[in-house]
C-alpha cells in the first residue's frame, strides 16, 4: 500500500477533535460493489470540521459514488460511515432528511432541474429545505446566489438556454444557497476557462471560511486543487492510495502519484 | 448472467424496492423470466404508489401544474380525432344503415359506439401516446441527468413529487379528455349526418338522448379512470427505473407507449366482461 503517512502527529489531532466533537465524516473498510464490480474496497478517512479535502484519481475509480455514499444516495456494502455523528445505515427515512438538510451536493453534471427556470431551480432547495420563507428573503437570497457565480442577468431563463460553464455555475450556486455544513463539489471547475475556474475555487474558498464549511472537493484541476486544498487524497483501486498536503504529495517518490501533478 | 431489475434501477433511489439480488440472479435469463420480473417489479411500483399517495405532505402545487401540462395541453389533439372519428363513423356507417332502411337510425347508432368504446379507447390511446411517453422520457432524462438524485438530496421525495402526481393527473384528467372528445366526436357526427341529410340540431341530440342509457354512460366512463390510472403508472414506471443512459430515454418513451397501449385493450376487455356480468 503506498498510503504516505506523512505526520503521525497529525491521527493524534484526529483523536482529540473527535472527541471536541469536531469529526464530520468518518468512514472505516468502507465497501460498495456494483454487481461484480467492486468499486470502493477498503475507504478509510476522517474529514475534520473546516476543512477542505480534495480526492484525486482516475475517470471510474469511484469519487463520485464515494460521496454519493455521503449523502446517502449510494447504500454502502459493509464498513461504517459516519456524518456528523450519525451512522448513515442505521438512519431512518427522516433522520436521513435532518441530515441531508446539512449538506449540499454539487453534481458532477450539474442536475439542474430541466422543467425549472434558473430562478426556479435556485428557489427549489429553499423551499423545499426552509419550508416556510418569506417572498422578500426568497428573492434576495436567489439574487445573492447569482451574484455570487455572475449569472444575475440569466435569472428568468431556462437551463438549456444556458451554455456548460453556466449549468455549471448554477448548480454551484444552488448547492451554495442553502449554506450548509457540508459542501460536496463533483468537479466544479470541470470544462470551465482558466479564469472562471479560478474565480470558482475563490468562491469555494471564501464559503469555507465565511460559514466554517467543511469541503469535499473532487477535481482533476490541479490549480484548484493547489489554492483550495488542506489535505488531498488520491483513489486507486477502490482504496486510499495516498494522502497528505500539496506540497507532500508532490514530492512524493512514487512517479504515478506526481503524474498527477505534471 | 444479467441480472433485469437490478440493472434497471441503478439508482437506488430512496427506498427503492428492488429484488433482492440473490433471488432474481438465480433466474435463467429467457424472455418468460423476463416478463415475470418486469410483471413483479411492476407490481413493486404501483404498491409503493398506494403506500405513498395517502401520506402527507402532499404536492398538491405539483399536482395541479401536472393536471394542466397533462390534460390542457392535450386538449386540441384529443378534439380533432374525437371530431375526426365522429365525422368518419357517420359517413361509413350511412351505407349500410341504409341497406336496412334504418338511416334514422345514425346518429343513435354512432352516438352509442362513440360513448361506449371508440371515444374511451381512442382517446386513450391517443394520450398514451402523448402523455404516457411524454412522462416516460421526462422522468428516464430527468434519472439520466441526476436530477432524480438532486430532488432526493434537496429533501424531496422525488416518488411522490414526480411519479404519485403525474399518475393522479393522469387518471383524473383522460376522464374529462373523453368527454371533451366525446362532445366534440358527436358534433363531428353531427356535420356527417348532415353532408347527406338535414337533420336539425334538435333532432340529432333529442334523438342521441333518448338511446342512450345509464349503462351505456356509467361503465364507459368508470373505465376512463383505470385507462388514465394505468398509462399514467406505466410511464412513470418506465421512466422511474429506466437504464442511465441517453439510449435509455428514447427506450422508455417507447416502451411507455407500447405497453400503456396494450393495457388499454386488456382493460378494456375486463371492463366489458365486468359491466356484461352486472348487466344479466
Ligand atoms: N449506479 C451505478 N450502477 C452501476 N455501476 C455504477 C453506478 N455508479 C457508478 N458505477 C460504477 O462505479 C465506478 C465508479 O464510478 P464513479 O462515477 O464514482 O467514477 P468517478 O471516479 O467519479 O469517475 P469520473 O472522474 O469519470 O467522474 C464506475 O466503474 C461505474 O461504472
Ligand atoms: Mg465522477
Amino acid at each position: 500500500m503506498r498510503k504516505m503517512t506523512a505526520n503521525t502527529t497529525s491521527i493524534k489531532t484526529e483523536n482529540d477533535n473527535k472527541q471536541n466533537g469536531l469529526v464530520v465524516v468518518e468512514m472505516e473498510h468502507l465497501k460498495k460493489s456494483f454487481g461484480n464490480i467492486l468499486v470502493l474496497r477498503d475507504i478509510n478517512l476522517v474529514i475534520n470540521k473546516g476543512e477542505n479535502l480534495v480526492i484525486l484519481g482516475k475517470s471510474g475509480t469511484g469519487k463520485s459514488v464515494l460521496i454519493k455514499c455521503i449523502v446517502g444516495l449510494v447504500e454502502v456494502d459493509e464498513g461504517k460511515l459516519v456524518i456528523l455523528g450519525q451512522n448513515i445505515s442505521e438512519l431512518k427515512n427522516k433522520e436521513l432528511i435532518e441530515i441531508r438538510k446539512k449538506i449540499g451536493f454539487l453534481f458532477q453534471g450539474g442536475a439542474l432541474y430541466d422543467s425549472m427556470t434558473v430562478r426556479e431551480n435556485l428557489e427549489f432547495p429553499l423551499k423545499r429545505q426552509l419550508l416556510s420563507v418569506p417572498k422578500d428573503t426568497m428573492n434576495s437570497l436567489v439574487k445573492e446566489a447569482l451574484q455570487n457565480v455572475g449569472l444575475a442577468k440569466a435569472i428568468d431563463l431556462w437551463p438549456s438556454e444556458l451554455s456548460g460553464g453556466m449549468r455549471k455555475r448554477l448548480g454551484l450556486a444552488r448547492t451554495l444557497i442553502l449554506k450548509p455544513d457540508i459542501m460536496l463539489y463533483d468537479e466544479p471547475t470541470t470544462g470551465l476557462d482558466p479564469i472562471t475556474s479560478k474565480e470558482i475555487s475563490h468562491l469555494i474558498l471564501e464559503v469555507q471560511k465565511k460559514y466554517n464549511t467543511t469541503s469535499i472537493i473532487i477535481t482533476h484541476d490541479i490549480a484548484c486543487a493547489k489554492l483550495i486544498a488542506n489535505r488531498i487524497i488520491v483513489l486507486k483501486d477502490g482504496i486510499c492510495a495516498a494522502e497528505g498536503s500539496y506540497t507532500d504529495l508532490k514530492n512524493s517518490a512514487d512517479a504515478w502519484i506526481q503524474s498527477f501533478f505534471e | 448472467m444479467e441480472n433485469v431489475i437490478s440493472q434497471q434501477s441503478p439508482n437506488e433511489h430512496q427506498e427503492a424496492e428492488t429484488i433482492p439480488e440473490s433471488f432474481s440472479e438465480n433466474i435463467p435469463d429467457s424472455l418468460f423470466n423476463k416478463f415475470f420480473l418486469e410483471v413483479y417489479s411492476l407490481t413493486i411500483f404501483t404498491l409503493r404508489f398506494f403506500k405513498e399517495v395517502f401520506k402527507p405532505p402532499y404536492e398538491f402545487n405539483e399536482l395541479m401544474k401536472q393536471s394542466f401540462l397533462i390534460g390542457y395541453r392535450s386538449l386540441p389533439l384529443v378534439a380533432i380525432t374525437g371530431f375526426i372519428i365522429g365525422l368518419v363513423l357517420t359517413i361509413q356507417s350511412r351505407p349500410t344503415l341504409a341497406k336496412f332502411g334504418a338511416e334514422s337510425w345514425l346518429p343513435a347508432m354512432v352516438a352509442v359506439s362513440i360513448i361506449r368504446e371508440i371515444g374511451p379507447v381512442i382517446t386513450s390511446l391517443i394520450f398514451a401516446g402523448k402523455v404516457g411517453s411524454g412522462i416516460g422520457a421526462e422522468l428516464a432524462s430527468m434519472n439520466v441527468t441526476e436530477q432524480i438524485d438532486a430532488m432526493q438530496v434537496s429533501c424531496t421525495n422525488p416518488f411522490k413529487y414526480l411519479v404519485v402526481t403525474r399518475v393522479l393527473s393522469a387518471t383524473l384528467m383522460l376522464p374529462l379528455l373523453v368527454i371533451f372528445s366525446d362532445t366534440i366526436g358527436l358534433l363531428g357526427s353531427f356535420v356527417g349526418v348532415n353532408l347527406k341529410g338535414n337533420v336539425s340540431t334538435y333532432l340529432f341530440f333529442s334523438q342521441i338522448f333518448q338511446s342512450l342509457e345509464f349503462n351505456d354512460l356509467f361503465p364507459a366512463f368508470i373505465k376512463t379512470f383505470f385507462f388514465g390510472f394505468a398509462i399514467g403508472l406505466i410511464g412513470s414506471y418506465k421512466g422511474y427505473n429506466s437504464n442511465t443512459g441517453t439510449e435509455g430515454v428514447g427506450k422508455a418513451a417507447n416502451s411507455a407507449v407500447v405497453f400503456a397501449s396494450l393495457m388499454v385493450f386488456i382493460i378494456d376487455m375486463i371492463a366489458v366482461q365486468v359491466t356484461s356480468f352486472f348487466q344479466n
